[in-house]
C-alpha cells in the first residue's frame, strides 16, 4: 500500500464491509429465488466495485478474486451459464474469502492465496462444475512441514511430519484395511467455546476410528488454546465425504481439508533423509513450525511507510509541544527584559524551531475532510430517491485537510445540512421544470482552507428561502414585532432559522422544516468555535456556509487582567479593544453604554461577570474589550489589557465541566493556570 | 471488613482517612486559580506538571472554618478511572493501617445527611478516624 493511500484505509475496511453484507443478502434471495436478476445485478455491482476499491487499494488477492468473480457473474447475468447450486456455494465461498481479506487488511495480514476458488471459477466458466467447497490443492509438495503461516492461508498443507513410529503405526492401520487422513479444521472466529468444539470432533471421529496425531498438541486442543484452525490425522473406515458430514454436523466449525494420506510419498522422503534413523529430528513440527512462524511473509509485506498512531499519542506530543510553546513565550519574556545579543539569537532559533515543530504536530493531526465526504453521495442519492427528486451531487475540495477532533464532529451537522438541501431546498422535477430549471437539481459540497481557517459550503440551486415567510412566523411565534422584522436584514431574518424549535410548525409549507435541528447545527458548530452563515436567493437556492478552526488545541488569545487574576479570551471573538474615560460611560435603562464611532455600545464589568468581591468602582480610564456575540457586539470592562498570545486549551475535567463563561484553562508562561473565557455563555 | 491502608489528615480538628489505593500524590499547596461561577466547594485549579487539577476545600464542605496557619497544609491528588482532583486538608498526619474489626459503620456513628460519604469511622490507639468516600464526596458516584 503506497503511503498517501494508508489514509483511506478506513473508508475502505468500511466500505467493503457495507459491500459485503450486500453481497452477503443478495447471494441468499438469489439463491431462494434464482431467476432473481436484480439480486443478480447487485451482486454484480458488489463485485465490481471491490473489485476496484481493491485494486485501487493495491490489493491484488482481492482484486484478483473479485475480477475472476465478476466473469462468472457476468456469464451468469447473460444467461450463458444458470444458476445452479454448486455455484452459489462458490460464490458464497468466494465471499467467505473475501471477508478473510478484509479482515487480513486490517490486522495488516498478508494476502491470501485464493488459486483454489479462482480455478473453482474458471471451471465453472469452462463449464465444468466442481465440488463445492474449496480443497486442497494436491499439486504442492506435503512433505515439508509448511507451517499454517495465519488463519489466511487457505492453500493449507499438513503441519506435521510422520517420525518412525508414526509411519509404523499408519502402515499397521493400513495393513488393517484402515485409511489415513489428515484433516483441517477451521472453527468460526467468533466461536466462544473452541475446546468444546473440538471435544465433540474427537467423539464423533474416535467412535469408530482413532486420532493419531494433532497439531497444535491435543493438549493445548483441550484447553482451547489455539487459533482459529487446527489439524489432525486420523485413521478409519470412512471415506473422505463421510468425513467431512461428520465434521461439518457440529455447529460452528467447517472442514477445510480432508487428504488421504498415501503412505508411499512418506516412505519415499525417508529414504532420501539419513537422518531419519533418529526420530527426534523430526519430531518437533512445534519447534519448526515456531521457527517459520508467519512474521517473515508478513514482514516482507509491510513495506508500507505510515504508521497508525493512537490519537491518545498525538494527543499527548500536542500537549508537550503545547509546554514548549508556553515556555518559549517566556523565554521571549526574559530576553526582552536583558538585551543580551547571543541569549536573543538562540530565543530566535528556538522560535523558528519551535513553531516548525507545532505546525509538524499539527499537520499529523490534520485528516482530510474526505473521511467524512464520503459516506455522503450515497445519503444524498438515497434520500433523492426516496423523495421522487433529482439531484445532481458535486464533492469539492475533500482533500481539504481539518484537526482529527474537527472532523470527527463535523460529519453530523453536515448530514443535517445535506438532508434539508434536498429534502426541502431541491424542488420536485415538475416545479423546477416550471420555473424554467433544470428538471435535476444541484447540490455541491464544498471545502475550502482560507487562513486559519477552513470554509464548508452546502450550496443548492433549489427554491431558496421565503424572507417573508420566515418573517410572518417569527412574528406568529412571538419572537419579533412585526414592526421589528420589517426592518431586520436579510441577515437578521435567516437568524431565526438557528433559533431553537424555529419552524417546528409543519404548516408554513417552503420554509417549514427549514429549520428542523438548524440550532443544533448552530450549537455544534459553535462548539468547535466555528461559525455559520446561510445566504439566499428566492428561486435560485440556498447557501450555508459553515467556518471552522483549522485546529482546536491551539489558539490565538488575548490575555486580560481582572484583579489580580489574568483571563484568556480567544481572538475569535474579540473584535477590538478600546479604551474609555469615566465621562464616556453612559446610562441606558439602567445599562451602561458607551457611543462607540457613533454606534451604542453595551458594556458589563468583567469583575461582575466573574464573580469578584468588589465591582462597584469606575476607574477614570477603563480597558474594554470588544466582543461579539452573534450579531451583538458587547464591551466588557477590564483591569488592563496584557496582549495576544498563544494558548493551548486544557480541558478542565469532567469535574468542572459546563461552567457557564469558562472554555477551558490554559498555562501560562509563569507555570500559572489562567481560564479561557467563552464569550457565547460568559454574557 | 479486611484491613485497609489510609492515608490519614486533619481538617480542623478532626482526623479523616482515605484508602491509600486512591490516592495518587501529596503535594505541597500551589498556586491556587480561583474558578469563577464553579461550586462553593471549589477551591480552584491548580497546574500539576501540565495538568489542570480542580481542588476541593472540604473546610467549606464540612463547615469548618477556615484554619489560620497554612504552614503544614496539603493538596491530596486523587486519580479516579479518568478523572483526578484535589482536596485540601491543614496537615498530613501519617499512613496507617488500620485493622477491619477496628471500623465502625458509618451509620451507627453518623446521622447527618453527609453520612453518605463516610464509609465509617475508623477507631487507632483511641483515635476516631472518619475514613472518606472520596468518590462520593466529590460527586463522582
Amino acid at each position: 500500500m503506497s503511503m498517501d493511500m494508508s489514509q483511506y484505509l478506513d473508508v475502505f475496511l468500511e466500505e467493503s464491509r457495507e459491500h459485503l453484507v450486500n453481497l452477503n443478502e443478495r447471494l441468499l434471495e438469489l439463491e431462494k429465488n434464482p431467476q432473481d436478476l436484480s439480486s443478480l445485478n447487485e451482486i454484480f455491482r458488489a463485485a465490481h466495485t471491490l473489485k476496484g476499491m481493491s485494486s485501487t487499494m493495491g490489493f491484488s488477492d482481492m482484486a484478483d478474486l473479485t475480477h475472476h468473480m465478476e466473469d462468472v457473474l457476468s456469464d451468469l447475468k447473460e444467461g450463458v451459464i444458470s444458476v445452479e447450486g454448486p455455484i452459489i456455494d462458490i460464490l458464497f465461498s468466494c465471499f467467505d474469502r473475501l471477508q478473510i481479506m478484509v479482515g487480513n487488511i486490517q490486522k495488516g495480514q498478508p494476502a491470501v492465496n485464493n488459486t483454489d476458488l479462482i480455478e473453482m471459477l474458471g471451471n465453472i466458466k469452462n463449464g465444468v462444475l466442481t465440488a463445492s467447497t474449496p480443497q486442497h490443492n494436491d499439486d504442492t509438495p506435503s512433505t515439508s512441514p509448511i507451517p499454517m503461516q495465519t488463519d489466511t492461508d487457505q492453500n493449507i498443507t499438513m503441519p506435521f511430519e510422520f517420525n518412525q513410529y508414526d509411519l509404523t503405526v499408519l502402515k499397521e492401520v493400513q495393513t488393517r484395511g484402515l485409511n489415513a487422513y489428515y484433516i483441517s479444521v477451521r472453527v468460526a472466529p467468533d466461536c466462544l467455546m473452541k475446546s468444546v468444539r473440538v471435544f465433540m470432533i474427537f467423539k464423533s471421529l474416535e467412535t469408530d476410528g482413532e486420532i493419531i496425531k494433532t497439531f497444535p498438541p491435543a493438549q493445548d486442543l483441550d484447553e482451547g488454546r489455539f487459533e482459529d484452525r487446527f489439524h489432525m490425522v486420523v485413521v478409519n473406515k470412512l471415506d473422505v465425504e463421510a468425513i467431512r458430514e461428520r465434521i461439518d454436523a457440529i455447529s460452528e466449525v467447517e472442514t477445510e481439508v480432508v487428504q488421504f494420506i498415501d503412505l508411499k510419498d512418506h516412505k519415499d522422503a525417508n529414504v532420501e533423509d539419513p537422518g531419519e534413523k533418529s526420530p527426534v529430528v523430526h519430531e518437533s513440527p512445534k519447534t519448526s513450525l515456531a521457527d517459520k512462524l508467519p512474521d517473515e511473509s508478513i514482514r516482507s509485506h509491510k513495506v508500507k511507510q505510515t504508521v497508525r498512531v493512537d490519537i491518545e499519542r498525538l494527543d499527548n506530543l500536542m500537549n508537550l509541544v503545547g509546554e514548549l510553546v508556553i515556555n518559549k513565550g517566556r523565554l521571549e519574556q526574559i530576553g526582552l527584559t536583558q538585551h543580551h545579543g547571543d541569549l536573543n539569537d538562540v530565543i530566535e532559533q528556538m522560535e523558528r524551531i519551535t513553531n516548525d515543530l507545532q505546525n509538524v504536530v499539527m499537520n499529523v493531526r490534520m485528516v482530510p475532510i474526505e473521511q467524512v465526504f464520503n459516506r455522503f453521495p450515497r445519503m444524498v442519492r438515497d434520500l433523492a430517491k426516496d423523495l421522487g427528486k433529482e439531484v445532481e451531487f458535486v464533492i469539492e475540495g475533500k482533500e481539504t485537510e481539518l484537526d482529527r477532533t474537527v472532523i470527527d464532529e463535523i460529519g453530523d451537522p453536515l448530514v443535517h445540512l445535506l438532508r434539508n438541501a434536498v429534502d426541502h431546498g431541491i424542488e420536485y422535477p415538475e416545479v423546477r421544470r416550471q420555473n424554467g430549471k433544470n428538471s435535476s437539481g444541484s447540490v455541491r459540497l464544498v471545502a475550502r482552507h482560507e487562513g486559519n481557517n477552513v470554509f464548508i459550503e452546502v450550496i443548492d440551486d433549489g427554491g431558496g428561502l421565503n424572507l417573508d415567510l420566515i418573517r410572518t412566523r417569527a412574528v406568529e411565534k412571538g419572537l419579533a414585532t412585526l414592526q421589528e422584522v420589517n426592518n431586520m436584514t436579510p441577515v437578521q431574518v435567516t437568524d431565526f432559522l438557528f433559533r431553537s424549535g424555529f419552524s417546528t410548525a409543519q404548516n408554513v409549507t417552503d420554509v417549514s422544516g427549514r429549520g428542523v435541528g438548524l440550532d443544533v447545527v448552530k450549537n455544534k458548530i459553535e462548539s468547535l468555535n466555528g461559525e455559520i452563515f446561510v445566504d439566499t436567493v428566492l428561486g435560485k437556492g440556498t447557501t450555508f456556509k459553515i467556518r471552522l478552526p483549522l485546529t482546536l488545541a491551539i489558539i490565538q488569545a488575548l490575555l486580560v487582567k481582572v484583579g489580580n487574576e489574568t483571563f484568556a479570551v480567544p481572538l475569535s471573538s474579540v473584535d477590538e479593544t478600546t479604551m474609555i474615560s469615566k465621562s464616556d460611560l453612559k446610562m441606558v435603562q439602567s445599562q451602561e453604554v458607551v457611543l462607540l464611532r457613533g454606534k451604542v455600545l453595551p458594556l458589563v464589568k468583567a469583575r461582575y461577570l466573574l464573580e469578584f468581591r468588589e465591582h462597584d468602582n469606575y476607574e477614570d480610564v477603563m480597558y474594554v474589550v470588544v466582543v461579539r456575540k452573534g450579531e451583538k457586539q458587547l464591551g466588557i470592562i477590564v483591569d488592563s489589557l496584557i496582549g495576544q498570545q498563544e494558548i493551548v486549551i486544557k480541558s478542565l475535567g469532567k469535574l468542572l465541566a459546563g461552567i457557564p463563561g469558562v472554555a477551558g484553562a490554559t498555562i501560562l508562561g509563569d507555570g500559572a493556570v489562567s481560564l479561557i473565557l467563552d464569550v457565547g455563555t460568559l454574557v | 471488613m479486611k484491613e485497609i491502608q489510609v492515608v490519614a489528615f486533619t481538617i480542623g480538628s478532626q482526623e479523616y482517612g482515605v484508602d491509600i489505593l486512591s490516592v495518587q500524590e501529596i503535594i505541597k499547596v500551589l498556586t491556587i486559580t480561583r474558578v469563577p461561577r464553579a461550586g462553593r466547594f471549589i477551591e480552584g485549579v491548580i497546574n500539576l506538571r501540565g495538568n489542570v487539577i480542580p481542588v476541593f476545600d472540604l473546610h467549606k464542605r464540612f463547615g469548618v472554618p477556615p484554619t489560620e496557619d497554612a504552614g503544614e497544609a496539603r493538596i491530596i491528588v486523587f486519580q479516579f478511572e479518568d478523572t483526578r482532583a484535589g482536596i485540601i486538608v491543614d496537615g498530613v498526619s501519617e499512613v496507617m493501617r488500620i485493622d477491619g474489626d477496628a471500623i465502625e459503620d458509618a451509620g451507627q456513628v453518623y446521622r447527618s445527611v453527609d453520612a453518605d460519604f463516610v464509609q465509617g469511622v475508623g477507631k487507632v490507639d483511641g483515635r476516631l478516624l472518619i475514613l472518606l468516600n472520596v468518590k462520593k464526596l466529590l460527586g463522582l458516584e
